[in-house]
């Protein structure tokens, strides 16, 4: 079998090269040269109906979607925006009017020119109609005009803060070809969307459902002598274990976003043929919630909400279930946004049982027969094994206290019709994603008027006047310092408040070849074009 | 012939049975929360509610239950299984693509259990409450009782990880694009896998069936006629006792067809197979309402098949079968 002599071999060059470099990190990274050609495999856990992140903003369609088509701007490794498709930008005073220079000898993988009227047709028609979050972010632009081939004007009814919105380009600012969609009746059902156009360092080639797709390189790729893998293959791989074990067999090279269990991610990182991290992940950080339903009357009483938090032992759970992979968050904003991170001296909730109990007696509710307080039905969201294993943390410990909780499961679309539409649960736990932005993603969790049955909203029968001012002045306050006082302001009144209690702090985790070389050196890698990766002999 | 009308008038009674299981099926699934806009939602990450308005009129949502199964009833009779909202192709489309793989898989793993259930059982019947028949028993038990996912893993883990022999999963190499022979080769070697793991438990049912079936059998009148005569064993086991003993196989496989026919979520999630189940169990998470029905109703019909088949293959191993129809 030449095969399994040939995979041990390399297998064994790999391990004596990451020991040299463990020696000598960077006189090993130093000396390679860049290699071109190989194929890269890739973990993708769940399909998504379709592969265009011009039309849905989500970690699932950025995973291909994010190779092919490319956006304005994306985000360089301090964070910090950095032109793709856009070289330059520009915002007037009153930040009514953004002007972008696009990047001149662009194609579309069809050979045709890329162009202003593209970006137009896709912010106007997909952007402010279809995109997820694009759609709240883009409510107040009037029109896309377009001077020439190189440059497209944003018009804005309100001011735009150019920090949002460059913040928020690199997930929802990716640009589909015009001439493509124009003229369908409907764009979401447009069959580019599952076989897509883009400008990206890679070409779409084939989508078998349920088991691969793949895209190979784009030799007319803008940037000079980029990319350097010759395909990447996303294999369709739907149990989290069998995505370990084919790892293991070096059928994949990469499993993004968390996609493998607890335990194999632990067993994994001891293992020198792969890396384990978060880093790459930062712009996907997301925290743990509690959110609370101010429809019961219990809950309703801020002593009980408060009481609930210090009945917790969050570093406990972390340090026994999460491991290093998570930490204490303390708040909406949590501590790997610079930009916003308002520091940990805003009002907290640590463990004390005691407190817990004496605030409950304080409202009210004294332990009944069998030391009972009054019961709780909590509802968990059905994705991620921390959300379950969290849900079970929380039962236990305001068991403790004298509150019994029921804990009801469901899958995906049964857990958000019954918490954000129907509204049947008493607590409810799942991830707030942060979007590198808290405008983005995160206020809506807090700002009343939110249209019943949107998901991740405010649907909690709470409203608090300062805080929904707070949030609108922020949202349009152009000066970044005076943004950044306002969202610390938001945190403190929202610790205060707790509606929504975020107590964990998590990044995802990537799990990866440790041949794989320029990967992770980006707060989205995971979603970036990966111009740059290639992987050594 | 008369067993073919016999077997024609079990087909036409099985078309209302099959309507009824579909609007079952239909109804059972408006009792789970949540529909398939919630489900797309949830994978997104987040929408507004305009858009959800938007979609649900798109996918016929936004109309009453006994409407939306009137229209699906209705385009059902004009043979049309309607559109995939997951796939955004039409469901006939979707099934068919998915159908090679279950069908190859269910094929492989029904002779494997069912040639080698024979196999052991007549075995173990011979040497009955002797060495092979404890040792054949044991180990049909242990099959029985092991979960598949565990075996699926463990065979990934020996087969795949340790000694590299075997693929560990997917349908066929992406890397080569072959044709012909080969691809047929790769497919085979893909296939291994699975099919053990899937066969093995119902290798022990049969060869516990076949076990009971014989040791039934070879204590009938006819048997020890058939031994007075002066036949060799092997005779009497074969053209005798065998053939008697195939009935309670056949039934069996008649039912099995039809579990398996649905998929094996468990098997082909494990072998990231591209098959039947694992569409079955996405378009229930999914809420694809069109594409679940169209699952249930091409099993039912593959199902009225087997069965259909195995009456005539009834009557061709017991021929008083046709006699007393």
């Amino acid at each position: 079998m030449t095969r399994l002599e040939m995979t041990r071999r390399t297998a064994l060059l790999t391990s004596a090269a990451i020991a040299a470099n463990v020696a000598n990190p960077l006189r090993a990274f130093a000396q390679e040269t860049p290699r071109k050609g190989g194929v890269f495999n890739v973990h993708y856990g769940a399909e998504q109906r379709q592969l265009n992140p011009s039309i849905q903003a989500s970690t699932g369609v950025y995973i291909i979607g994010g190779k092919i088509q490319e956006a304005l701007v994306d985000l360089d490794a301090n964070g910090q925006p950095v032109g793709v498709l856009a070289e330059s930008w520009e915002s007037t005073p009153d930040g009514k009017t953004i002007t972008f220079k696009l990047r001149k000898g662009v194609t579309w993988h069809d050979g045709k020119p890329f162009t202003s009227a593209d970006v137009q047709f896709t912010a106007m028609n997909m952007w402010k109609k279809i995109l997820n979050y694009g759609s709240t972010l883009q409510l107040f632009l009037t029109a896309v005009e377009t001077p020439d081939a190189q440059t497209a004007i944003f018009k804005y009814e309100r001011p735009m803060p150019l920090g949002l919105l460059l913040r928020a380009l690199p997930d929802l600012g990716y640009i589909s070809a015009k001439h493509l969609y124009e003229g369908s009746s409907d764009i979401r059902q447009n069959p580019t969307n599952l076989a897509p156009v883009g400008t990206g360092p890679f070409k779409f080639v084939k989508y078998e459902r349920g088991q691969y797709i793949i895209a190979e390189r784009n030799e007319n790729y803008w940037r000079p002598n980029a990319p350097y893998l010759d395909r990447i293959v996303w294999k369709v791989v739907t149990d989290r274990a069998a995505a370990a074990a084919q790892m293991e067999a070096g059928d994949i090279q990469y499993s993004p976003f968390t996609g493998l269990t607890i335990s194999d991610t632990a067993r994994l990182s001891k293992d020198k043929r792969f890396i384990v991290s978060t880093k790459g992940n930062e712009g996907n950080a997301r925290t743990n919630t509690i959110e609370f339903n101010f429809r019961r009357k219990e809950l309703a009483d801020i002593r009980v909400r408060r009481a609930i938090a210090h009945a917790i032992n969050v570093p406990f759970f972390i340090e026994n279930f999460l491991g290093d992979f998570a930490k204490l968050g303390t708040g909406p904003i949590p501590s790997v946004s610079t930009d916003f991170y308002p520091g940990p001296d805003t009002p907290q909730y640590p463990y004390d049982k005691k407190k817990a109990a004496a605030l409950l007696d304080e409202a009210g509710f004294k332990p009944g027969a069998g030391g009972t307080r009054f019961s709780l039905r909590l509802l968990p969201a059905p994705w991620g094994e921390d959300i379950s294993l969290w849900a079970t943390f929380i039962q236990q410990s305001l068991g403790e206290v004298g509150i019994p909780v029921e804990i009801v499961r469901n899958d995906g679309g049964g857990f958000l019709k019954q918490v954000y539409d129907d509204h049947a649960f008493d607590l409810s736990t799942g991830w707030h994603q942060y979007r590198n932005d808290p405008a983005v993603s995160t206020t809506v969790w807090y700002r009343s008027g939110q249209p019943k049955g949107a998901p991740w909203t405010n649907q909690w029968d709470w409203k608090n006047d300062a805080i929904d001012k707070v949030i609108d002045d922020a949202a349009t306050e152009i000066d970044p310092v005076k943004r950044k006082a306002l969202y610390a302001t938001f945190v403190k009144e929202a610790n205060t408040e707790l509606p929504v209690w975020m107590p964990i702090e998590q990044i995802f985790v990537t799990v990866i070849t440790a041949k794989a070389r320029n990967h992770s050196n980006t707060p989205r890698w995971g979603s970036s074009s990966w111009h740059d990766l290639w992987l050594s002999a | 012939m008369r067993i073919l009308s016999l077997a024609g008038r079990r087909l036409a009674a099985s078309i209302p049975t099959l309507f009824l299981i579909l609007i079952g099926v239909f109804l059972l699934l408006q009792f789970a929360p949540g529909d398939t806009v919630d489900a797309m939602m949830a994978q997104m990450g987040g929408g507004d509610a305009a858009t959800a308005r938007e979609l649900r009129k798109f996918y016929g949502l936004d109309l009453s239950i006994p409407m939306q199964l009137g229209n699906y009833l209705w385009r059902l009779i004009r043979l049309d299984l309607g559109f995939s909202s997951i796939y955004g192709k039409p469901v006939a489309t979707v099934i068919l693509e998915r159908l090679p793989p279950t069908i190859l898989l269910m094929t492989a793993s029904l002779s494997f259990a069912f040639f080698f259930g024979l196999l052991l059982g007549v075995i173990a019947a011979r040497g009955v409450n002797k060495w092979p028949d404890t040792l054949i028993s044991t180990l049909g038990l242990v099959f029985y009782a092991t979960p598949s996912f565990w075996f699926g893993l463990m065979a990934i883990v020996v087969f795949s990880i340790y000694l590299q022999w075997l693929p560990a999963g997917g349908f066929e190499d992406i890397g080569a694009v072959q044709t012909g022979f080969g691809r047929t080769i790769d497919i085979a070697l893909h296939l291994i896998l699975p099919t053990l793991t899937l066969g093995l438990i119902f290798l022990a049912i049969y060869l516990r069936i076949m076990r009971a079936s014989m040791l039934e059998v070879l204590n009938l009148d006819f048997v020890r006629t058939a031994r007075a005569k002066g036949l060799d064993e092997t005779r009497v086991v074969v053209k005798h006792v065998l053939r008697n003993a195939l009935l309670p196989m056949v039934t069996l496989i008649g039912l099995q067809a039809g579990t398996m026919l649905g998929g094996s979520v468990v098997v082909e999630s494990v072998f990231s197979l591209p098959g039947l189940g694992r569409l079955a169990y996405e378009s229930v998470v999914q809420r694809d309402l069109n594409t679940l029905l169209g699952i249930v109703f091409v099993s039912a019909l593959l199902v009225i098949l087997v069965n259909f088949l195995v009456d005539l293959l009834y009557a061709r191993l017991d021929p008083r079968i046709q006699a007393e129809a």
